[in-house]
C-alpha cells in the first residue's frame, strides 16, 4: 500500500493539478502504488461531510502526505488548509499562489470592497446587482500565503510548478531522503549570451519580439536585458527550466517571476530595481513597477496604494 | 421543517463548487442549488497594467485552459492597440488555441466524467476515478495517459510553456515556427487524430450505447445555446468567427463579438459568486423556471455543436452527420455534452493537422507593429467550457482603465443550476437517496465540464 494522501485546492486555478498530470507516464506508478490517495476534490469523490453530505464538521482523512495548492483568500480557504494541518503529517505548499500569493495577491493591491464592488456592476451585468453573500464563504482581509496561516513543511514553488519537481518532491519524501532542488536564480539556469554591461539605460515594453535566429540554439539569443527587455530571471528563483532553458526564454519571452523570489522571504520588486540600478539602468523606465510584484504579493509585500499620494512620484 | 443535503465539494470538475438538495417534510426536492464559492477579482486587479502584459496575467484564471484566456485577451489588446496580427501570427494561434482543445478533451472526457461510466455511477467513491480506472481498464487509461502527455509536450515544447503560456503576443506570436518543428507537430497530430476516433468510437460503443436510458433523462432542460460558426458558411469554428445565439427551437441570430453588449447580459443571485449571463436580446428576462426558463440559453461542446451548420473538416463532418440523425438539431440532453466534445477533439485534431499543412505556417514575419494607446478591445475565442470574451479599454498609455471578463463556463452556471434541480427532482423521492444516487446528481454538472 502506497503512502497516505490528500490534496486541497484553496484559491487556485487547477493549473499545478494539471502539473501534476504532466508528470506523465511515471504518473501512473505514483498514483496507483507510491501514493494511496485519500482525498483529492479534483480525482476523487471523497466528501467533506461524509458521502451523503449529512454530516456538520468538514472532515479530511488522516494522511502521512498533504499537498495544498492556492492561496489562502476565504474562510473556506482557511477552514480547510487548517483541516489539512491537523490531518497530514507533512504538509506541502505546491504553486506560487500557496508559497508567495500567486497572480491572485494582485488583488492585495487594491481595495477589495471597493473592487467587488465594481465587478458586480459592470456593463453587462443587471442593474442593482449586490455582491453574494449567502452560502457562500466570506473573504479575508487579503490573500495570504499558506505559511501565514500555518506551519508549511515544504514550499515548491512554480507557476506552474515544474512536473519534474513535483514527482522529485513525492519521491524524496517517500524514500526518507531530502529532495534535490535548484537553488538558484532563473538567470544562473539561463543559456543565454551575456556579453556584458552595453549601451542600455532604460527597459522597454515587451511590444517587438526579442532579437533571436529562429531555429537557432537559446545560447546564441543574447541575453534578454541585455538586448533592453525587462527580465525578471535575476531575482526570480530557478525551477522552470524544462530543455536546457528557462521556459519563458526557451519561448524567446522574457521572464515575469512565476517561481516568485530567489531567496524565501525576498522582495523581486527591490531586488529588481537594485540589479537595475547597478547596471546603470533607469529604474523609472519600468512602467506599472508595481506588477514585479504579480506573483509574491502575499506576506503583506503588495498593499493597496494610499489615496491621494501619486503613486511612485 | 425539511433538510438539505450538502454535496461538497463537487468533485471531479475543475473548480470549486458545492450543491444543496433542500427536501421538504415529505422527503421531495423543494428546490436545489449549485452554488459557486470562489471569486477572485481579475476584472479590477488588471486595471493599471500595461495591456501587452496582461495575456500573460488574466491565463490564470483557469489552469485547463490557460490558451483561452492567453489568447482572447492578445485579441482583446490587438483590437485595443488598433493592431491586425499577421496572417502566420494569427494561424500560430489559432493552432495553439485549437491544440489546447484536444488535450483538454481527453482531459475531461477520460480523467474526470469517464470513471462514472467505466466503472459505473454506484460504484464506491473509493474507486470510481481514475486510479480506479486504471486498475479497471489498463491498458486503456496508459493509452489515454500518452496520449495526452504528447499533445502537452508538443505545446510545451513549441510555445515554451503548456500552462500558463507567454508566446501569444499582441500582434501575433513570439517566435516563428521552423520546419523541424512543423514536421515534428504534424506527426505527433496525426497519431492524436487516430487516437481521436479510436476515443470517439470507443464512447459510442461503452458509454453513449450503453447508458442511452439515462442520457435520455438526467438533467435533460430545454434552453438556447450559445457559440461561434464561421462568417462566411456557417462552420464550427473555436478561434475566430461571428457569435450565434439559438433559441430552443432552433431559431437563431448572428452577431459581430463586439456587440456583445447588445444580446448578453449577467443576472446576479445572491447565493452563489458567478454571474450568470443570460440572452438579453430576448427580452423575455431572466427565470430558471424548469418548466418555462426565461433567458437561458447554454454554452460549451454541446452548445457550438448544435449551433454551426457544419463541420469543415472531412472526420469530424461525418461525426456531426451521424449525432445528428440520432439526436436531432439542436440535441438537449444533457450527457450528450460529453458525445459533442469527442466530436469536437475529431475537429481540433483535423483542424491541427490543416493548420500546419498551410505553406505560410513557417513564414518568420509572425509579429505587426504595435504600439501602445488608448482604445477598446473585444477578443472572443471558443474555450472548451464555451464562449470567452475579454474586453478591455486602455489609456493613451496603453493601460488597461477597464476590463469586462466573460468566461466561458459562467454561460453553464444557470443550466448546471436547472439540470441539478432536474437531476435531483427526479432521482429523489420521499426521501430516500443514497451516495449512487447523489453521484447521478453530480454527473449532470460533470457534463458540463465546469
Amino acid at each position: 500500500m502506497g503512502v497516505t494522501t490528500a490534496m486541497e485546492w484553496l484559491g487556485s486555478c487547477s493549473g499545478c493539478e494539471i502539473a501534476i498530470l504532466n508528470i506523465g507516464e511515471d504518473l501512473i506508478p505514483i498514483i496507483t502504488e507510491v501514493l494511496d490517495i485519500v482525498h483529492a476534490p479534483v480525482l476523487m469523490d471523497h466528501k467533506y461531510f461524509g458521502q451523503c453530505g449529512e454530516g456538520v464538521t468538514l472532515t479530511i482523512p488522516e494522511a502521512v502526505v498533504g499537498i495544498v495548492t492556492g492561496g489562502v483568500s476565504n474562510h473556506e480557504h482557511l477552514e480547510v488548509l487548517e483541516e489539512m494541518r491537523e490531518k497530514c503529517t507533512v504538509l506541502i505548499a505546491l504553486g506560487t499562489c500557496a508559497t508567495h500569493g500567486g497572480i491572485p495577491a494582485l488583488m492585495n493591491g487594491q481595495d477589495r470592497q471597493e473592487s467587488w464592488e465594481g465587478i458586480f456592476s459592470t456593463e453587462t451585468t443587471d442593474p442593482g446587482a449586490k455582491i453574494p453573500t449567502i452560502e457562500v464563504p466570506a473573504p479575508l482581509d487579503r490573500v495570504y500565503a499558506c505559511d501565514e496561516k500555518v506551519k508549511i513543511d515544504m514550499q515548491l514553488p512554480g507557476c506552474p510548478p515544474n512536473p519534474a519537481l513535483i514527482a522529485e518532491v513525492i519521491m524524496s519524501l517517500v524514500e526518507g531522503r531530502d529532495p534535490v532542488l535548484p537553488g538558484k536564480s532563473v538567470c544562473d539556469t539561463c543559456p543565454t549570451k551575456r556579453e556584458g554591461k552595453g549601451a542600455v539605460d532604460k527597459v522597454k515594453r515587451f511590444i517587438t519580439n526579442v532579437d533571436f535566429v529562429p531555429g537557432a540554439a537559446i545560447d546564441e539569443m543574447r541575453c534578454l536585458l541585455e538586448q533592453g527587455y525587462l527580465c525578471l530571471g535575476p531575482v526570480t528563483a530557478a525551477g522552470c527550466a524544462k530543455r536546457g532553458a528557462p521556459s519563458c526564454i526557451s519561448a524567446r519571452v522574457p521572464c515575469r517571476g512565476c517561481f516568485g523570489p530567489v531567496r524565501k522571504d525576498g522582495n523581486q520588486l527591490l531586488d529588481m530595481m537594485n540589479a537595475l540600478a547597478s547596471n546603470g539602468i533607469d529604474y523609472k523606465s519600468v512602467i506599472d513597477r508595481r506588477s514585479i510584484l504579480r506573483f509574491s504579493g502575499a506576506h503583506g509585500k503588495l498593499r493597496p496604494l494610499k489615496k491621494r499620494v501619486g503613486e511612485e512620484k | 421543517m425539511g433538510k438539505v443535503i450538502n454535496i461538497a465539494p463537487v468533485t471531479r470538475i475543475e473548480g470549486h463548487a458545492k450543491i444543496a438538495i433542500h427536501l421538504n417534510d415529505d422527503g421531495n426536492v423543494q428546490d436545489a442549488f449549485l452554488h459557486i464559492q470562489s471569486l477572485r477579482g481579475f476584472e479590477k486587479f488588471i486595471e493599471g497594467r500595461p495591456a501587452e502584459e496582461v495575456p500573460r496575467i488574466v491565463n490564470r484564471i483557469c489552469g485547463i485552459c490557460p490558451w483561452m484566456h492567453h489568447l482572447a485577451s492578445n485579441k482583446a489588446v490587438d483590437g485595443a492597440f488598433g493592431v491586425t496580427p499577421t496572417e502566420t501570427g494569427h494561424k500560430l494561434r489559432e493552432m495553439c488555441q485549437v491544440m489546447a482543445h484536444i488535450n483538454d478533451k481527453i482531459l475531461h472526457f477520460f480523467f474526470l466524467a469517464a470513471p462514472d461510466f467505466v466503472l459505473g455511477p454506484d460504484a464506491d467513491y473509493s474507486v470510481r476515478n481514475v486510479i480506479g480506472v486504471v486498475k479497471a481498464a489498463p491498458e486503456l487509461a496508459t493509452k489515454v495517459v500518452k496520449m495526452r502527455q504528447l499533445g502537452q509536450m508538443m505545446l510545451d515544447k513549441f510555445a515554451g510553456k503548456a500552462i500558463h503560456p507567454i508566446a501569444g503576443v499582441v500582434g501575433g506570436f513570439a517566435k516563428p515556427m521552423v520546419e523541424e518543428e512543423r514536421k515534428e507537430l504534424l506527426e505527433g497530430t496525426r497519431t492524436l487524430l487516430d487516437f481521436s476516433l479510436y476515443a470517439l468510437d470507443y464512447a459510442i460503443e461503452n458509454v453513449f450505447n450503453k447508458y442511452m436510458d439515462v442520457i435520455g433523462e438526467l438533467g435533460v432542460i430545454h434552453t438556447g445555446f450559445l457559440g461561434t460558426v464561421d462568417r462566411k458558411d456557417g462552420a464550427l469554428r473555436l478561434y475566430d468567427g461571428k457569435q450565434r445565439l439559438m433559441k430552443a427551437d432552433g431559431s437563431y441570430v448572428d452577431f459581430e463579438g463586439d456587440q456583445y453588449t447588445n444580446y448578453l447580459g449577467e443576472h446576479v443571485e445572491p447565493w452563489g459568486y458567478s454571474k450568470m449571463p443570460y440572452a438579453k436580446s430576448w427580452n423575455e428576462g431572466f427565470d430558471m423556471n424548469l418548466a418555462a426558463p426565461k433567458g437561458i440559453y447554454r454554452s460549451n461542446t454541446l452548445a457550438r455543436i448544435n449551433v454551426c451548420d457544419k463541420i469543415s473538416t472531412p472526420k469530424a463532418q461525418a461525426a456531426l452527420e451521424a449525432f445528428r440523425s440520432s439526436f436531432g438539431r439542436p440535441a438537449q440532453q444533457t450527457l450528450l455534452y460529453h458525445y459533442a466534445r469527442l466530436i469536437e477533439m475529431v475537429y481540433a485534431c483535423e483542424r491541427t493537422i490543416e493548420l500546419l499543412e498551410w505553406e505560410g505556417i513557417t513564414d518568420p514575419n509572425v509579429r505587426a507593429k504595435v504600439e501602445p494607446k488608448a482604445g477598446r478591445g473585444v477578443g472572443i475565442v471558443e474555450a472548451p467550457r464555451g464562449t470567452l470574451i475579454h474586453d478591455y479599454t486602455t489609456d493613451e498609455n496603453g493601460c488597461i482603465t477597464k476590463a469586462n471578463l466573460i468566461v466561458g463556463t459562467t454561460h453553464n452556471i444557470a443550466p448546471m443550476n436547472m439540470s441539478v434541480k432536474q437531476a435531483a427532482t427526479t432521482l429523489i423521492k420521499d426521501g430516500v437517496y443514497n451516495e449512487g444516487l447523489l453521484n447521478q446528481v453530480e454527473m449532470a454538472v460533470r457534463a458540463y465540464d465546469p
